[in-house]
């Protein structure tokens, strides 16, 4: 590893992690609502700036809608502008997280990921994050704290370059992450800084001498339009966050991608898998590969956009694949990630057989054995078993 | 500060013709009338309903100013976004120079009855009690005018809707309406105060008080609506004068929590008057309902009363 | 105006050309247009102050501002201005509503 800036050992929390990111993102606004368990990520960011620390200004509004609210109107006013919620905080503001995407704002948000209710639940899963895909957010999944921290910096400079202008979420499990005490290296404030680079805006509300209407109405003569442009933006995101994904590695020696291969190149066999999970799952790979299985797990760090062409290829002469969904989707046909994989690879000419678990629904523990039962399977389809296409796993039924 | 017409002709009319309000719509007045005196630094944003449509139908806008409409209940959260990022952006010194130039940078909301005494008080409630430097200003119509005149909590007793209409058994909305003004009031911010677009002066005065308050501020004006409420599209500032005479509407203000009521009629002119008007309050006036014209006459009389305590109270 | 391609517009939906509904003309929603008697008006500029669609031609030049006529492209033929109009009060209105002819 090469490193071309200090970097310190530190032990953080996922939230507390988060909460260093974006304030050596030097935000100009923060806005906050509490909920569980992005909580503590905010009370860090606020001592921050009770400390001087940071010299955003917080808006501690009254409940996440405007807290979504807040942060489109602060961005469309050409600020750096952060936020943070979980599960029932992020379907309130649902509304507004599409507006901000549609208006081309980058918004950071971490997105602490929760069960949605019913029934309330305060655990891990990600129904918050998976009900929000197709608002037009990068979504951005973490293992640990490190890629958390790492994700929160490398977030702003995907979403804020101009060829891009989305907002960015970097989604961490709650609880798992978010409040277990982690080691990771962080980078001095001056060195994150000089990364992330000072904030630019294409338009403002605050420029009177070259006055904008945000938000008009658009109807049919010209909504689909818009839309257009905004598709459009989505395939441009690769590109820079693969530039982005280099000069982080340059500086930090972690080099990151759409998502991270282990012990995938010669595997016959492989587990897909998202967040906290894969790193119990690289344990059991490690047992079944010192068994002789010949297998792979590929971690998926960009749900959003889904890196579709690039999985084509890596996923491409595989003998049977497992996709592990930590949120099911009601009335759907598997989970969000499988479904989104197996439309990647329809049509591909030696697409192997795909098989989907829905694991760790609000909160369950993914345990080893869990991986496992998934391996143990994945022989089964490989030698011609039958197994079912939809899984549950860890569930008593 | 401009209060002839003389003068205020001189300032720039930020809001173009060419939207696409109602004939005699009075709402577009308003914020005519609004942007006559906040000028052209000024950050307004609208919540969804009819004066948002209207003036900004891609690829059009009627705004010379910047604008910004988001959503239905989210206008106070939007604007007191912007207000923070200005004064994020002047404490580090990157505003656009014309921003930083200008002496006064103005934020204002608005939004129509629906969207601020229904779906949008909470957002509204969150803005006023953060403290932001910004003006709300509700366009009081007394119902969901852009989606077709259904019912709001603004809505007048007996006042005849689309989804409390008056028939055979039902007459009409059989509710008081919410004293949002009062609501406001008891956020203890710097300035609350009612008028309507009849009383240019009043407006001009108490938007130029509420944009230099130095923190949040609440206007409701009153906005005659020719189609919702049934009256010829000439009569909307005799309507809005009216409701003053008859005190259904009383132009009063409240600074720092100090009540002054800014006209008193010598004479209460009776509520039926103003009421025989127009036609969502026709079937008040059939027999059998005389018992709703005098409830409506005695609620307009309890909340003068009320008002006229208000004002003696505070200032004792 | 003819309809742009996607490629053509600021993106996010944003209008940049503030206050461009002045080219929408909105003239020809009228059935009744006002009529300017210059005799009769005292140039107080309520027909002004009270129009909802900025359609009152106002010469502010000198030093009282004077009332030129009707900005017939956004006059929606309201009537509120010859209903506001004060000399109208005592029988010599300076505005007056006629059906108009097209």
């Amino acid at each position: 590893m090469t490193r071309t800036v200090n970097q310190e050992l530190t032990a953080l929390s996922g939230n507390e992690a988060v909460a260093y990111a974006f304030k050596q993102a030097r935000p100009h606004v923060a806005s906050a609502f509490p909920i569980t368990p992005q909580t503590e990520m905010m009370h860090k960011f606020a001592d921050f700036v009770a400390n001087g620390e940071s010299s955003a200004e917080m808006i501690l509004v009254e409940s996440e809608h405007s807290a979504m609210s807040a942060a489109v109107g602060s961005a469309a006013s050409g600020a750096r502008t952060i936020t943070a919620t979980s599960s029932a905080g992020f379907a309130l503001m649902w509304e507004i997280v599409y507006i901000a995407a549609s208006l081309r704002l980058p918004i950071q948000m971490a997105l602490v990921n929760r069960a949605l209710s019913g029934n309330i639940n305060i655990h891990c899963d990600h129904s918050d994050s998976m009900g929000g895909r197709d608002a037009g957010w990068i979504h951005h999944f973490c293992e640990n704290a490190q890629e958390a921290y790492d994700a929160g910096l490398i977030n702003f400079r995907i979403g804020e370059h101009m060829d891009v202008r989305l907002p960015a979420m970097v989604n961490y499990d709650g609880f798992i992450i978010s409040h277990k005490e982690d080691a990771l290296y962080m980078l001095d404030d001056e060195a994150a800084y000089d990364f992330v680079g000072p904030y630019k805006h294409k338009y403002t509300l605050l420029d009177p001498a070259n006055p904008v209407t945000v938000g008009p109405l658009d109807l049919t003569d010209y909504y689909f339009e818009h839309k257009y442009s905004q598709l459009e933006a989505y395939p441009r995101v690769f590109d820079v966050a693969q530039e982005v994904f280099d000069e982080y590695a340059d500086l930090t020696g972690r080099r990151y991608g759409f998502y991270e291969e282990y012990k995938l190149d010669d595997a016959d066999l492989v587990m897909v898998i998202l967040g906290s999970s894969a790193g119990t799952a690289k344990d059991v790979v490690d047992e079944y590969r010192e068994k002789g299985v010949k297998i792979g797990l590929l971690k998926l760090r960009m749900f959003r956009p889904f890196p579709a062409d690039q999985l084509k290829s890596v996923l491409s002469g595989r003998q049977a694949i497992a996709v592990l969904d930590r949120s099911a989707s009601f009335g759907g046909w598997g989970g969000p990630v499988f479904t989104e994989i197996r439309s990647a690879l329809y049509g591909t000419a030696d697409q192997a057989p795909l098989h989907n678990w829905i694991y760790g629904l609000g909160g369950r523990d993914f345990e080893l054995g869990h991986a496992a039962e998934v391996i143990d399977a994945l022989q089964k389809i490989a030698s011609g078993g039958e197994v079912p296409t939809l899984n549950l796993l860890g569930c008593r039924a | 500060m401009a209060l002839s017409l003389k003068e205020m002709v001189k300032h720039e009319d930020l809001l173009t013709g060419g939207h696409r309000a109602c004939a005699g719509c009075t709402g577009a007045n308003i914020l005519r009338q609004i942007m006559l005196t906040a000028g052209p630094n000024t950050v307004m944003g609208g919540a969804t309903g009819c004066m948002e449509v209207v003036t900004t139908i891609y690829p059009y806008t009627a705004w010379k100013n910047s604008f910004i409409h988001s959503a239905f209940e989210n206008v106070a959260a939007t604007i007191s976004g912007a207000e923070t990022a200005y004064r994020s952006l002047q404490k580090h010194g990157e505003l656009p120079q014309a921003a930083a130039d200008a002496e006064r940078m103005n934020f204002i909301a608005f939004g129509g009855d629906g969207g601020t005494y229904d779906i949008g008080i909470q957002a509204l409630s969150g803005a006023m009690e953060r403290g932001h430097r910004m003006v709300y200003v509700c366009y009081d119509n007394g119902a969901y005018m852009n989606t077709g005149i259904q019912r709001s909590s603004a809505t007048p007793f007996g006042a005849h809707t689309s989804t409390a209409p008056a028939g055979s058994v039902k007459q009409g909305k059989e509710q008081d309406r919410k004293d949002l003004t009062e609501i406001l009031v008891a956020h203890n911010i710097p300035y609350v105060a009612q008028t309507t677009p009849f009383h240019w002066k009043d407006l001009a005065t108490k938007v130029e008080k509420a944009l230099s308050c130095g923190g949040p501020a609440f206007l409701n004006i009153l906005m005659p609506c020719t189609v919702g409420w049934g009256f010829p599209m000439e009569r909307g500032m005799q309507i809005a004068k009216e409701a003053v005479e008859t005190n259904f509407w009383p132009l009063f203000e409240v600074e720092d929590g100090v009540y002054k009521i800014n006209k008193k009629p010598k004479e209460r002119k009776p509520i039926a008057d103003w009421m025989k008007e127009q036609a969502r309050f026709r079937h008040v006036f059939k027999p059998g309902n005389e018992s709703m014209l005098e409830h409506a006459q005695q609620w307009v009389d309890q909340q003068w009363d009320l008002l006229l305590k208000r004002e003696t109270m505070t200032n004792m | 105006m003819s309809l742009k391609r996607a490629q053509e517009l600021p993106d996010a939906g944003i209008i940049t050309e503030a206050g461009n509904a002045v080219d929408f003309k909105t003239g020809d929603w009228r059935t009744y247009v006002p009529q300017f008697h210059e005799e009769n008006c005292i140039h107080c500029m309520f027909c002004w102050i009270y129009c909802p669609d900025s359609a009152i031609d106002v010469d502010t030049s000198g030093d009282k501002p004077q009332m030129k006529g009707i900005l017939l492209d956004h006059c929606k033929g309201c009537g509120i201005c010859a209903t506001e109009c004060p000399p109208a009060a005592k029988g010599k209105a300076a505005l007056v509503m006629v059906r108009e002819e097209k």
